[in-house]
């Protein structure tokens, strides 16, 4: 594996950037593993990095049926924060966020992480008072979000109008500032660099069509496009598809599939310097380093493998935007594009072991996972490796949902994760 | 945008008047006091959450006000047929030949 620095980057200048070597390989599977990961993407991938790295096992292939990172990881709108309500979500938001911070120098690989803070819009008295209570339950955790008067809203992002007879007027704002985004594809294609280098193979265009289980229940390997592959143990990390992939295991998941989508505009100069989050217009902005204004908001109502998503959702988003920003109600949209995310009923991620020994699962990240890459893939590797989970994921488990211990941020939050 | 028929308006309208209402046919326990937590789960959280045809609830929000169900393919997004609620759960099998 080439290591970039400023020395390799200037040999390769003067050698016409003709010598650079493929940063991956792409692999044919092995008989067998010992641990297979179903779906490369940011968490699947990541989950074999540390698999190798911190555990020392490397006999990891990480397999999807498309290409590496082309689901949820390269189709999210890249926000970064941590400023979750519930104790269990702080901590393992707060997890991911502390493994954010000097991820492209352990990669050696820059994931362009920026800093640039998430500001959360509140427009009325009930987002005042649900803000200042999310802030205070942060400071509590030791997670950092500080509420902001609307003037300090403004001097912190300009563009914004805190005009009194705007349509939906700011009258404060929550801001995270360490949260902000990260490049979504580098933080794939640092993960999978990183794994490849360390052994794993990583296998792309090969549907997983079945989890294969012993007379003794365990897991034996998965059903494949290329054949049957052995695996002692399977960890399933396949967003949108996770119940159609456990579902063959003979686990039935509380989730559901719903297309989340999302869009960009014409590229423009910088004007946008953060993050800005309205819940109650619901929508999302920032602006890329492109400089193209990225802009989301909630799924669409109905559950669907679409990848696609419907017309009137994009209208109310974008009818949201133009809404707190005047300024941009001339811009053209450029593309939108959708991902299928995995709902849980609780709004919160199921991490950890399943009923079926030797199967693991990562899932229920709905239209939030992004933010949680590093902690989910670290957190999964752990689990997978001991058997056993890591403090910041125990308390997401599958069993949750019959013993009434949910972790509720549905409630807390409700959209726009 | 997704075109729905309603079958008590019994008029094919726009997805913005209805409102999706989950998975259908659905029944709630009989009798709560005598079902397990695991049962409990089944019917609270656990959802077939199918790749392709889908027996699902939608309400006319914005029209009659009623809860229908419909089978629609969540693949295509396409509506094999929407019913009223006291019809019984149509035959997959028959719907799949009648949209061929």
């Amino acid at each position: 594996m080439t290591h970039f620095s400023a020395l390799s980057l200037i040999k390769n200048a003067l050698s016409g950037q003709k010598n650079w070597e493929p940063q991956w390989p792409d692999s044919e599977p092995k008989a067998e593993y010992d641990v297979i990961i179903v779906g490369a993407g940011g968490h699947g991938l990541g989950a074999a990095y540390y698999l190798a790295k911190e555990h020392g096992i490397t006999n990891v292939a990480v397999i999807d049926k498309g290409w590496l990172g082309g689901g949820n990881t390269g189709r999210n709108t890249t926000i970064i924060r941590s400023n979750y309500l519930y104790d269990e979500s702080a901590k393992l938001y707060d997890h991911a966020l502390d493994l954010w911070d000097g991820l492209s120098q352990e990669l050696n690989y820059n994931v362009m992480y920026s800093q640039r803070g998430v500001l959360m819009l509140a427009h009325n008295v009930h987002d005042v008072q649900s803000f200042q209570r999310h802030v205070h339950a942060n400071r509590l955790n030791g997670v950092d979000n500080v509420w902001l008067s609307a003037e300090e809203a403004k001097e912190y992002c300009p563009p914004l109008d805190i005009s009194p007879t705007a349509r939906y007027p700011v009258v404060g704002a929550a801001l995270q500032r360490r949260a902000g985004t990260a490049r979504h594809d580098a933080v794939a294609w640092g993960y999978a660099r990183g794994a490849a280098a360390r052994g794993v193979d990583i296998i792309q265009n090969c549907p997983v069509t079945a989890i294969r289980r012993g007379p003794d229940g365990r897991v034996t390997g998965v059903e494949t496009a290329k054949g049957f592959i052995g695996a002692k143990k399977v960890a399933v990390s396949a967003a949108g598809h996770t119940s159609v992939v456990m579902d063959t295991a003979g686990v039935r998941m509380p989730l559901e599939s719903y297309p989340l989508q999302a869009l960009v505009s014409e590229p423009i100069k910088p004007i946008f310097p953060c993050v800005v989050m309205s819940n109650s217009v619901h929508a999302y902005i920032s602006q890329s380093d492109k400089g193209e204004l990225v802009i989301g908001s909630g799924t669409d109502q109905y559950t669907s493998y679409s990848q696609r998503g419907g017309l009137p959702l994009i209208e109310h988003t974008v009818a949201a935007i133009c809404e707190i920003f005047p300024i941009f109600n001339r811009m053209r949209m450029l593309r939108k594009w959708g991902g299928i995310v995995d709902v849980t009923p609780d709004r919160s991620a199921i991490l950890g072991k399943t009923p079926v020994p030797g199967l693991y699962v990562n899932c229920g990240w709905g239209t939030g996972g992004f933010k949680a890459t590093p902690g989910a893939a670290h957190t999964l590797a752990w689990t997978v490796a001991k058997d056993d989970p890591h403090p910041a994921n125990a308390p997401f488990t599958l069993e949750r949902f019959s013993t009434g211990r949910l972790i509720d941020e549905a409630a807390a939050a409700a959209v726009a994760h | 945008m997704l075109l729905i028929h309603c079958p008590y308006c019994n008029q094919t309208l726009p997805e913005a008047e209805f409102t999706y209402a989950g998975e259908a046919h659905i029944a709630r326990p009989a009798d709560p006091s005598s079902v397990s937590d695991e049962e409990w789960r089944d019917f609270l959280f656990i959802r077939t959450n199918v790749k392709g045809p889908h027996y699902e609830r939608w309400r006319h929000f914005y029209g009659c006000g009623r809860y229908f169900n419909a089978v629609r393919d969540t693949v295509s997004d396409r509506f094999l047929i929407t019913y009223k609620t006291d019809d019984p759960r149509p035959e997959l099998s028959k719907l799949l030949e009648k949209s061929k």
